[in-house]
Formats: structure tokens, sequence, C-alpha cells
């Protein structure tokens, strides 16, 4: 453990309401299953010292159905989404995604919207909320707003999210179409994505991909190509000049744009 | 009654299950500072200045002038060369240069030291290096005639990376100052070379004790890499006159402490159509690292493995490690064969390949056989289980068939044949000259060993043996804790010899015992006569001839053999290989204790996959880049293929009951075993880790 724990202390609100005031008087750093947060402190990388503790809120957990609508309360974790009868039915390859984080453990405490939050280009359920076109719904203490998904992220590691906001709750669209979703990590299980692919089959085709750029993508010009009858040979070219991949400790960019595109082929013959 | 060969309870199980058992970083001593290493962050050049850039009250603070008087700053081992603490010359990243202790840890972390540098260029290619540590050549027969006879002859080059140990325990120690020297506890595989090493930096006359602390794992790991920690232990503990903990965390361990060797092997073999061997020309380059350390003993028991367990009347084996700007390399399971057997056995596919033949038939053409010798002129007796070995696992899988049938899908299969010689090579077990005792209680006996705990099962293994050879309940026999003032040397834990080089000791000292017990239990004789030690020292076989100039003669006491069998499933798209099913088939003796003998053949086997296809060290500028659980990646349980293990025993007559050295074998088995069955599958790769990116070059992204 590097970072000075003694430093460090946190408020425990028991509503919503409560959280947002604290927010609101004093930039506190939102801890949901802290699976991440913890890697920071441990590696001395997160610097901040203050926290909120949103475990405890009731207003961020759950899952439902609401119109046309799944919602997810941004405090769901990975176990509850992966067994939820709901998300099974409607978006089964965000329980596959759920099913393919980490390990038990970190299913057990890792959250939906730490994962969006945390706005790590390998998150692995990122992808499935690109092509879900997901809404997310933001609050502050004095407003409420739905940001889409694919304009949440502004840069690498960037996002929307103010300060004193919280994000409440992930809707995810239901979408007719075979979905498809495939992980490439660094080993069956406990692995960072090397490159992670949500893809629906419609009418118009939705494709995403995490780690080969700074920000989960959604991949517009791809889809267009398909959508228009280009041949699959085409729609990899254009696929390459979507991507941005890079190298990296955990694999290389040929490798990244290869299977990229090895990838889009499998999804558009399954 | 029979315990040999029985899967009693652990001795240490119950501790370990319930977490009474204590680890160094459990222990915490009234008084205790916590101590701190600051590294080199050049590979190359020399220390300028050092600037203490934090308020310095209650700090300890350690550097070279700290070296008292009498001793020297050399952390001795086989030769004097690497330092406790740097004196001027800086030769890799993460070089101690100077130590800190604080009681408050927060404090500790938070003081900046500022160390300026003239920087050199660093040498990191091995084949650039122009230093090297140790060169050695094993001769047998005529090359040129050999190659004369040769009707195809193949060449081929192979190459290993850097292995992590992973041990799950990081490296820690606490140094207590005690009677005017100093007594460390501490998570350690060899005690003895703890005390070595700090009679080296205190002077020969100083009080110096070494107890080990239950152990999380070694692997090799902690063989010469706790005497770095403990002497800096020691100096910060002198210098404060208080306990002083220290106890790396994952990135320092992995950045600061040895790994495996990395390796060139280069081969050149002469076969006749027939697929007989008639001549090998073998070259073997390992990466030493920066400091001489233990590369002199890993290059040696590398090549006498390089000529495969095979029968070739003409061999040439060159070897040398060379100095680069990296961490020293150092012990790991296996200590330069899984490098050499990796090449070998990768080679004889391509010769099977380059003959038409299949992998069994060349292999069961040239298989030693009892009355064969060896690349070191070494006979071979009846416990020569090579055939053996790989008719069971040809059989068992069905390998020919499936090979066959396995044709044009996506899955490939291939074996391994290989050997390790058990013990100390050559003369080292009759120079070790280990010493083991046991001593009676009040209700039986206690084994006095400095043999470690390390998670293999020593205590349980040495318990059984005494048990069994005394005819007393095993229950009866308690393990003393390696302290060093306390138990004779039986010389490190090490070598695949704690079975059957210190067991055997043991037996002697066991059938010495009971002659002298007669009648009475242990307890009543001790009842009746009071206490009672008995010692006996290590006594080698007769026969064994070794020359340490020419590298011939009687290599090793006796060898185990296994063979492998790996089937895989080639990813098309992702070129990602998983390992679907292992068949493992080892030739060890005698399984003491069978239960712990499959797990260390289950946990080699999965620790050669991790060698295979996953653990990749990234080396950036002479520094670990990837030094991370999660980013040096080993293998999960799904990342294990399913095992069947399947143990022969074929006695060293030498051995107690039978036993030869089982720990290190099953690493050798998996790499190679991995990558012929990638080659199969028309992937013709030759170097590990095989990962999904080089397998994506060696197919040519498609
Ligand atoms: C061993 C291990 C394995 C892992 N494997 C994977 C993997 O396979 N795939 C993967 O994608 N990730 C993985 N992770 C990363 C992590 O588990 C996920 O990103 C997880 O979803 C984070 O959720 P959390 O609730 O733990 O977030 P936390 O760590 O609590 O928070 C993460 C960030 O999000 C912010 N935050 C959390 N909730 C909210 C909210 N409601 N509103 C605003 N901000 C919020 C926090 O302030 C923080 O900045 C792994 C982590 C570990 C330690």
């Amino acid at each position: 453990m590097k970072s000075a724990l003694s430093q460090l202390s946190f408020a425990r609100p028991r509503t919503l309401e409560e959280a947002l005031t604290l927010l609101r008087d004093e930039p506190l750093v939102p801890i949901a299953g802290a699976t991440d947060l913890y890697v920071g402190l441990n590696f001395g990388t997160l610097k901040a010292q203050r926290f909120l503790d949103i475990t405890r809120l009731e207003e961020l957990r759950g899952i439902s159905v609401t119109g046309d609508r799944l919602v997810i309360g941004a405090g769901t974790t990975y176990t509850t989404i992966m067994h939820s009868a709901s998300v099974r039915a409607h978006w089964p390859i965000l329980a596959d995604a759920a099913s393919q984080v980490g390990g038990v453990q970190i299913q057990n405490r890792g959250t939906l919207g730490g994962n969006v939050a945390n706005a790590s280009p390998a998150g692995d359920t990122l992808p499935v909320l690109a092509v879900a076109d997901a809404i997310l719904q933001l609050r502050s203490a004095q407003s409420q707003r739905a940001v889409p998904f694919n304009s949440f992220y502004t840069g690498y590691r960037q996002t929307v999210l103010r300060p004193d906001e919280l994000i409440v709750s992930i809707e995810l669209p239901m979408v007719e179409g075979k979905q498809w979703f495939r992980k490439v990590g660094t080993r069956a299980a406990q692995a960072i994505s090397k490159l992670v692919m949500a893809a629906v089959r419609t009418e118009a085709p939705r494709i995403a991909l995490g780690s080969v750029a700074p920000t989960p993508l959604r991949l517009r010009r791809t889809e267009a190509a398909l959508a228009g009858g280009s041949s699959i040979e085409d729609a990899i070219g254009v696929l390459q000049t979507e991507i941005t991949p890079i190298d990296d400790l955990r694999s290389s960019e040929a490798y990244r744009r290869a299977v990229a595109g090895n990838l889009l082929r499998r999804f558009w013959a399954s | 009654m029979s315990v040999v060969g029985t899967s009693v309870a652990r001795k240490d199980g119950i501790g370990k299950a319930t977490g009474a058992a204590k680890y160094a970083d459990d222990l915490s001593i009234p008084g205790m500072l916590f101590g701190r290493t600051v590294r080199s962050t050049i590979p190359c050049g020399r220390v300028k200045r050092i600037r203490y850039d934090f308020d310095t009250t209650g700090f300890t603070i350690v550097d070279r002038r700290d070296i008292p008087l009498d001793g020297r700053n050399v952390v001795a081992l086989i030769e004097d060369d690497q330092p406790f603490l740097v004196e001027r010359d800086v030769r890799h990243v993460a070089e101690p240069i100077v130590l800190l202790a604080h009681a408050d840890r927060e404090k500790l972390l938070a003081a900046d030291v500022i160390i300026e540098y003239e920087v050199e260029p660093p040498v990191f290619d091995p084949e650039a290096s122009t230093e090297s540590l140790k060169t050695l050549t094993i001769d047998k027969g005529h090359l040129d005639a050999g190659f004369a006879q040769a009707d195809v002859i193949v060449e081929g080059t192979y190459r290993t990376g850097h292995q992590e140990h992973v041990y799950i325990e990081p490296n820690g120690v606490i140094a207590v100052p005690e009677d005017g020297g100093i007594a460390i506890f501490g998570s350690i595989q060899c005690p003895f070379y703890v005390v070595k090493a700090l009679k080296s930096l205190l002077g020969p006359k100083a009080h110096v004790r070494v107890v080990q602390t239950e152990t999380g794992g070694g692997f090799g790991g902690k063989e010469e890499y706790p005497s770095m920690i403990a002497g800096h232990a020691t100096l910060l503990a002198l210098k404060a006159g208080l306990p002083v903990k220290i106890v790396y965390d994952r990135t320092e361990d992995m950045i600061a402490t040895t790994k495996r060797h990395p390796s060139i092997v280069r081969h050149r073999t002469g076969v006749k159509r027939d697929g007989t061997l008639v001549a090998m020309d073998v070259e073997v380059i390992l990466d030493g690292g920066a400091y001489i350390t233990l590369s002199p003993v890993v290059l040696s028991r590398g090549c006498i493995h390089a000529a495969g367990p095979y029968r070739c009347d003409n061999v040439r084996i060159r070897g040398r490690a060379m100095l680069t700007n990296t961490p020293p390399n150092g012990a790991f399971r296996g200590f330069g064969a899984p490098q050499t057997i990796f090449a070998i056995e990768a080679h004889m596919d391509r010769i099977a390949e380059a003959l038409g033949v299949d992998p069994v038939t060349i292999r069961e053409r040239n298989a030693l056989v009892p009355g064969d010798t060896t690349a070191t002129g070494q006979r071979l007796t009846a416990d020569c289980s090579a055939l053996p070995v790989l008719r069971e696992a040809v059989e068992r899988t069905d390998f020919r068939r499936k090979r066959e049938a396995l044709r044009g899908t996506n899955r490939g299969i291939g074996l391994s044949l290989f050997y390790h010689g058990s013990g100390f090579t050559g003369s080292g077990e009759l120079r070790l000259a280990s010493k083991a005792a046991l001593e009676l209680t009040d209700h039986g006996v206690r084994i006095l060993v400095s043999s470690t705990e390390i998670g293999q099962g020593t205590r349980t293994m040495h318990a059984q043996i005494v048990a069994e050879t005394l005819g007393i309940p095993y229950e009866d026999v308690d393990v003393a804790q390696p302290d060093t003032t306390l138990v004779p040397d039986s010389g490190p834990t090490v070598a695949s010899r704690t079975c059957m080089v210190v067991g055997r000791i043991l037996q002697r000292c066991a059938e010495d015992l009971k002659r002298r017990l007669g009648d009475l239990t242990p307890a009543e004789y001790y009842r009746a006569h009071g206490p009672f030690t008995i010692v006996r020292e290590h006594e080698p076989p007769g026969w064994i001839q070794w020359d340490d100039e020419t590298y011939t003669g009687d290599a090793y006491a006796t060898y185990a053999w296994g063979c492998d069998v790996v089937e895989v499933e080639l990813d098309a798209d992702t070129c990602e290989v998983r390992p679907l099913h292992l068949t493992a088939v080892q030739e060890v003796g005698k399984a003491i204790h069978p239960a712990l003998a499959r797990g260390q053949i289950e946990g080699g086997s999965a620790q050669g996959i991790g060698y295979a296809i996953v653990e990749h060290v990234a080396m950036r500028d002479g520094v670990m880049a990837n030094a991370s659980l999660t980013n040096y990646t080993i293998p999960t349980t799904l990342d294990t293929p399913a095992m069947d293990i399947v143990l022969l025993e074929n006695p060293y007559e030498d051995g107690p009951f039978g036993a030869k050295g089982l720990g290190e074998l099953p690493m050798d088995g998996p790499a190679p075993a991995v990558i012929n069955a990638l080659r199969h599958l028309g992937v013709d790769l030759s170097e590990i880790p095989a990962t999904p990116e080089r397998v994506m070059s060696a197919c040519g992204s498609r």
C-alpha cells in the first residue's frame, strides 16, 4: 500500500439527497465497489484523500424494465447483472460482459456505474453500452440530466461528469436483432482486455470496440459501410481507419488491428 | 504399518488452513522499525551524489559506509562480486544504494532521496555482451566424425524469456539485534546461505542466527535473494539498535529480485535416415544479469541437460552465461534445464519433420536405456526410465491416432520427453556434506534439519520417512522450525534434493536410532535414559566420479523422467492458445506422499504452461515494465488445462525407499509440448512464451 491511509477519510451518507448535498459542498471522490479505486491507492497513483461512500444508497441499486428501457442502477454489481432475468432477456451481452469481468470477487463488488465512471478504454461493459445507445442519468443537488453514453467520454479518461454529480442509473433501450460480444483478454480470467467488441445485427448494424482508442468507440463509418452493402473486407478496411490502437504492455497495435478485423468478420458471418 | 506411500495429513496443514501460521509480515516485535531500500533508477553508471530531501529526524539511514569494519560489502555466494549496497558503480536498475528505517511506515515511504548519476551505456543483449560470467564445454566423441555419418543435418535456434516466480508471499525478513550480533526471521529457502552471507557482511566472528518463518512459496526465488534483504535489515537494525522489518510489496519484489535466465540455444544435429542421432552440436547462451550470483551452476545444469534424454556418441555442448545490465537472474525451479530441454524437445520435432517420421518414433529410436551413456559420459543403470514414461504417455493418450484425427482441425497435440538430475551436480553433494539429526522427545522424536517447508511438503515427507523407518506413528514425529543455532546444516532446499538426499540422511539416522532403542519406543527410551540426539552426514554413493575440469562423469546420482502430452486449441481469430488437456507421466522413484507428489506435478505443470503461453516479462530499459499481478499474467485455474497425472516408480537404490527428486522435473516438460502441439497445427514457433501476438506473426496475420 503506497498511499498514506491515515490521511484518508470518507463520508457515509444514507440517502441520495444527502450524498448529493455533500458533493455540492465539497469535491469528494465517490466510492462504489472500490475495485478500481483501491488499485489506485495501492500503487499510490490516486492522490485524492476525501471520499464519499455511495454503497448504502438504495437509489443506486436494482434493475427494472420501464417502457422500452432496461434500467440499471449505477451501484448494481456484476453478479446481480449477470444473474438478472431482465438483463438476460433484453441485453444478454451485458450479462456476458459482466460474467467476464475479473473473477468472482470482483464481480461481487464491482459496479456498472464504476465501470462507466472509471472511464478506462478497456472497460468490458462499455462497448455494450455503446451499441445499446445507453443513456446515463446524472444527478447533482441542483439538477438532473440524461447524457447519451456515446457522448459521455471526451478524451482519454475524460468525461462530461461534473464533480458534484453522480451517475444514478444507466438505461438501455431495447433492440431487435442478434447481439454479439467478444472479450480478448490477457488470459481466461482476471484479465484486462486487449480488445473487446460488442455488436448488434439489425437493419443498421451497431458495432463498438474497446481498447482500440482513447475512449470506447462506436464504429459509425464501418456500420454505415455494412448497412450500405459493402463487402466485409471493405468494411474491415473502413474499420482500420476508425480505430487508433497503440502498443502497450498488454498487446501491440498490429495485433489489435488484425484481431479487430477478424472479430468483425466473425460477427458478420455469425 | 506403512506410512510411506500414503497421503497422511500435512504437518503444516492446519496452521495454514486456519491462519494460525505466522509469516514474516505477521510478526511484530516491540520497538520494531520498518525498513526501505532506495534503489538505482539507471541500468549502468556511477553514483555522483546522494541528497536527503526530507526531515531526517527519527530516521535511520544506512549507506555503503555503514558496512562494519570486520565485514565486507559482498553477498558471499559462489563468487564475491555482488555488493549489499552500491559502492559507486551501478550495474542494473533497482540496485540497492541507501537504506532507510522509521517507526512510521507512511513517513518512511514519503521520504525523498535524490540520487544523481553519471550514466553509461548499458548492455541488454546477452549476445552483444562481451563479459562472460562463466563458460563451459561438454565434449563427447568426435563431432566431425559424427556429422560425416549423417544423412540429414537439422539446425534450429530456440529462445526463452525471463520468468518471475510469483510465490504468493513476497520476500521479507525481520532483523533483531541479539548477543552483539543479529537474528534473522524470514521467508527463506536456505537459512545457512543467509548465515554465510551475513558472516561476510559482519565478519566471521559475528553472532548470526537465522530462523525460517512460515514461507509462502519459493520456487528458487528465495534461494539467494534473502541473503541480500537480510543483509539490509541487519545493517539498519544494528545501526538503530532496534528490530527492523523489511517486506517487499509485489512491485518491488518483481522489479528487484531474481528471475529465470532468458536463453538462446542453437542446435545443429546430424541424423541418419533411420532417425539415429549421430552428432549434436549445441550452443547455450544464458542472460546472467549484472552479477555472477548463481549463473555458473544454472549454466552447468542447463548444459548437462541440453542434449536431452537421448543417446548420441558425438556431442559438443558449449555454454556461456553473459553479463547484462539487468537485475541478476537466479535460481528458479529447474535451474537451467527448462530452457535447454525446451530447445532440444522443440528441435526433436523438427528433426522428426525433416525425416518424415512422427515425434514418438524419433524419440523411441534415441531415448536413453540402461547401459547407455549421457553427454557427460555417465553410464545409466536400471533406474533409467525414458522409454517407460514415453510408452505410457503415448499409450494413455492414444497419441498417434489422436494426432492423425486432429489433423485439419483447430486442435493440435504435442509431446515432450525429459529428465531431471536429482541433487547437486557431480561432486557437489560430497562437498556439501549435509547433516541431519533426530532427537528424542517425551512423546517420540523430533527432526532437526535446515531443509525448509516452502509449501512443497518437506516436514510431512521427512516425518513419514522417519516414522516408517522407526516403525512409530507419524503423529509421534515432530519437525523443528529451522533455526541455524539449533539444527545442523542439511544443505540448501534446492535441486530436488530434500527428499532424496536429506530424506536419506534422516532414514540413516532413524536406522541408527532404531538399533539403539532396542525394544523401547522413543518415549520410553527418553524416560529411561534422558535426551539423546543422533546426527548423520550424507554419504553419496561411492561410484560417483565427476571431473569439474572436463565436465565428464556422473553428473547426478540419479534422474527422474517425464513425458508430457499437451493438447491445445488455437483460436483462428485471436491466435490465443488454449491448453485443453495435459497428461504428465513422471517417474519419481517412489512417491513418499502421493498427494503431495501429484501436487508438485500439477503445480509444476501449471507453472510450465504459464512459461509456455502467458508469462512474459516485459523488460524496458533494463527494468521489468509489467511488474504487477495485473500485467505479468500467470495462469488462473481457467487457463490451466485438465490434467492427468501418472506416477511411475522405478526405485533409485540409494534414495529413501527408492525416492528420486521430483520437485523440478514437472517444470521441464510443458513448454516444449505446447510448442510441438502448435507445430502440429502448422505454427512454426521457436520462442516462448507463445503469446497470441507471437503466434500471429508466426502465422503471418491473415
Ligand atoms: C482484480 C481486478 C480485475 C478486474 N477486472 C476487470 C475486467 O475484467 N473488466 C473490467 O472492465 N474491469 C475490471 N476491473 C476494474 C473494475 O473492477 C471495474 O471497472 C468496476 O466496474 C469498477 O466498479 P467499482 O464499483 O468497483 O468502482 P470504484 O472503484 O468504486 O470506482 C471507480 C471510479 O468510478 C467512480 N464512481 C463509481 N461509481 C460512481 C457513480 N455512481 N457516480 C459517479 N462516479 C462513480 C469512482 O469515483 C471512481 O473514480 C478489475 C479490477 C480488479 C481489481
